[in-house]
């Protein structure tokens, strides 16, 4: 059983692509996880059935202002400014609150009560045979970490785990590479694909997971990424040529895999190259 | 009287549309201005602008918790309490932590100590296109959005200790904590899109979250003649929703050959069809921002 996770750092590099094309050419039980959940993609390519929508919540604190003696120590014990004292009133900023509850800790009135509160949701179904969940953040919500955290808790139910990162490389790229067996970082040769490539390199390195890298849009070869790529020993296991065709079929929204000659032979090696 | 200052900031939603490449531009079109790169994540911009560094500061993004083993009591308290899970077995994980300080309250043996932890660097640099203000996060770090806050608020400074009447800012993708820090209290927002279905799905999310602030937005369709039809969906959706658009570049290969090359595209190609039609993009966004009024006064809608 095999948690794959599909990273990049720099955005627009062909996370979705690999993710979703790996994940059809696979033979076995696959689950798909889109993590991307500031921008979830992959139903567009899998056109999944949607079995069960359920909200995610964080929880937030209410102040029953019959018991609040104004004190102010939920403030002070607030470390992201989420509760404010003004003029003995405590005031809530729901979208600062990390839903920690130290505030309810410190309250000695019993005043702060912590109440679940809605920042996105996950959407469960199948795609064909393949098992799909994807989150979506709510517009205007700021936390992404607990819905990709409600995500990855389906994880395991299948004999393969594909994961679809969001980019960048901060706590949201963390929890969802989180726990994998091995982390496919997505890259261009360019200058910018490199640079964050590298930062990538170094989330994963922290974190102790095996990396290995995708080079996409591939023009021949770049020489800064070539020599990363041989300084750091990590594996080069596939290269996505160049081609507008390849850009016509993701525009608009078809698989590689069942459209682009060759592509389905490429990840099903790919896979194999994994496992190994 | 002053040019009161004003905030223009590029985002996308889906990555890889083409902000950093578009900002470097408007950088070599613009007169006086300070620009933000708070794309703290995956900061780019200096790749094209290059530049000195002026000054370069620490930032300190939170505080981390970590257990004196000496006087901890094994009690599992702080495991307990941690709804980071970035406890496990008496240790804290401090990729995990969020410095939320539970731990230490709910300590019966004092063993957990909070310290002001550096998550990452603050650059000012001086280029040929103004002052770039941009970060560094130590990889995997928390708080990407007090950072990009930060990068902003220190633009802000520059642009008017200067006397500059523009901060234009890079976003990252996406419409999370970093986003929001980027969009808020600016006086327009452009929204960077391609004829992808992917990208039409996330720029309505990115126009909702500009609506949801109450920031007036534009949008630039990059590669327009990729997919024509697909191109035409966004081009009516917009018409719908009543939005700008200022700016529609093909898909020309000299925009990538200038990233390779590490210039702005005005200073690579300039004449080509993509530059051309991005300095058209900048005039049109200028006559746009002088007929906006000016949104000095965050709106705290959501907040």
């Amino acid at each position: 059983m095999l948690w794959i996770a599909v990273a990049s750092g720099k955005g627009g590099t062909g996370k979705t692509t690999v993710a979703v094309n790996l994940a059809l050419a696979i033979e076995e039980d696959v689950q798909f996880l889109d993590c991307d959940v500031e921008g979830a993609n992959a139903h567009i390519f899998l056109r999944p059935q949607i079995n069960s929508v359920r909200p995610v919540g964080v929880l937030s604190p209410r102040i029953d202002i019959d018991r609040c003696n104004g004190c102010g120590k939920c403030a002070d014990a607030c470390r992201f400014s989420a509760l404010v004292k003004v003029k003995n009133r405590i005031k809530v900023i729901p979208n600062l609150c990390h839903g920690c509850g130290g505030c309810q800790l410190v309250c000695p009135t019993g005043a702060l009560v912590l109440e679940s509160r809605r920042v996105g949701a996950v959407s469960e179904g199948f795609a064909g045979e393949m098992a799909f969940a994807s989150g979506e953040l709510d517009v205007g919500q700021a936390l992404s970490v607990p819905i990709i955290r409600e995500l990855k808790a389906l994880a395991g139910g299948r004999d393969h785990t594909i994961i679809d990162c969001p980019p960048g490389t901060s706590c949201p790229v963390v929890e969802a590479v989180q726990g994998c067996d091995r982390c496919l970082m997505v890259t261009e040769p360019t200058p910018f694909g490199l640079h964050d490539l590298k930062i990538m390199t170094k989330v994963l390195d922290r974190m102790g997971i095996p990396a290995a890298i995708i080079i996409n849009r591939d023009r021949g070869p770049y020489r800064p990424l070539e020599e990363f790529c041989e300084r750091s020993g990590i594996p080069v296991l596939l290269r996505i040529p160049f081609d507008r065709r390849i850009a016509e079929l993701y525009s608009r929204g078809e698989v590689l895999v069942d459209n682009y000659p060759g592509f389905r032979e490429s990840m099903v090696q790919l896979f194999e190259e994994v496992r190994a | 009287m002053s040019m009161p200052l004003r905030q223009v900031v590029v985002l996308s939603g889906k990555g890889g549309t083409g902000k950093t490449t578009m900002t470097a531009g408007f950088a070599c079109y613009a007169g006086k201005q300070v620009i933000a790169d708070c794309d703290v994540d995956a900061s780019n911009l200096s790749l094209l602008l290059q530049g000195e560094v002026r000054s370069s500061t620490p930032f300190i993004g939170g505080l981390k918790a970590w257990i004196d083993p000496d006087r901890c009591s094994r009690c599992g308290k702080c495991e307990e309490h941690c709804r980071f899970s970035a406890i496990k077995d008496l240790k804290v994980d401090s990729m995990a932590c969020e410095g939320c300080g539970v731990c230490h309250i709910v300590c019966p043996s004092g063993a957990v100590e909070l310290s002001e932890a550096v998550s990452g660097d603050i650059f000012v640099r001086d280029t040929p296109y103004g002052t770039v203000v941009d970060a560094d996060m130590l990889p995997g770090e928390p708080n990407s959005g007090k950072l990009a806050a930060r990068v902003r608020a220190v633009a802000r400074e520059e642009a008017m200790l200067q006397g500059a009447s523009l901060v234009l800012v890079d976003g990252p993708p996406g419409t999370g904590c970093p986003v929001i820090s980027s969009i808020t209290g600016t006086d327009l927002a452009i929204i960077v899109t391609e004829p992808t279905v992917s990208g039409g799905h996330d720029l309505s999310r990115v126009v909702d979250l500009a609506d949801h602030f109450g920031i007036p937005c534009a949008i630039i369709i990059n590669k327009h003649d990729l997919n024509p039809a697909q191109s035409e969906d966004i081009e009516r959706e917009c018409a719908r929703r009543e939005i700008t658009i200022v700016g529609r570049l093909p898909f020309d290969e000299l925009v990538g050959e200038a990233i390779i090359n590490g210039q702005p595209l005005p200073v690579y190609a300039p004449g080509s069809p993509a530059e051309i039609a991005l300095r058209d993009t900048w005039e049109n966004i200028m006559a746009l921002l002088d007929r906006t009024p000016p949104g000095g006064l965050v709106r705290l809608k959501g907040l």
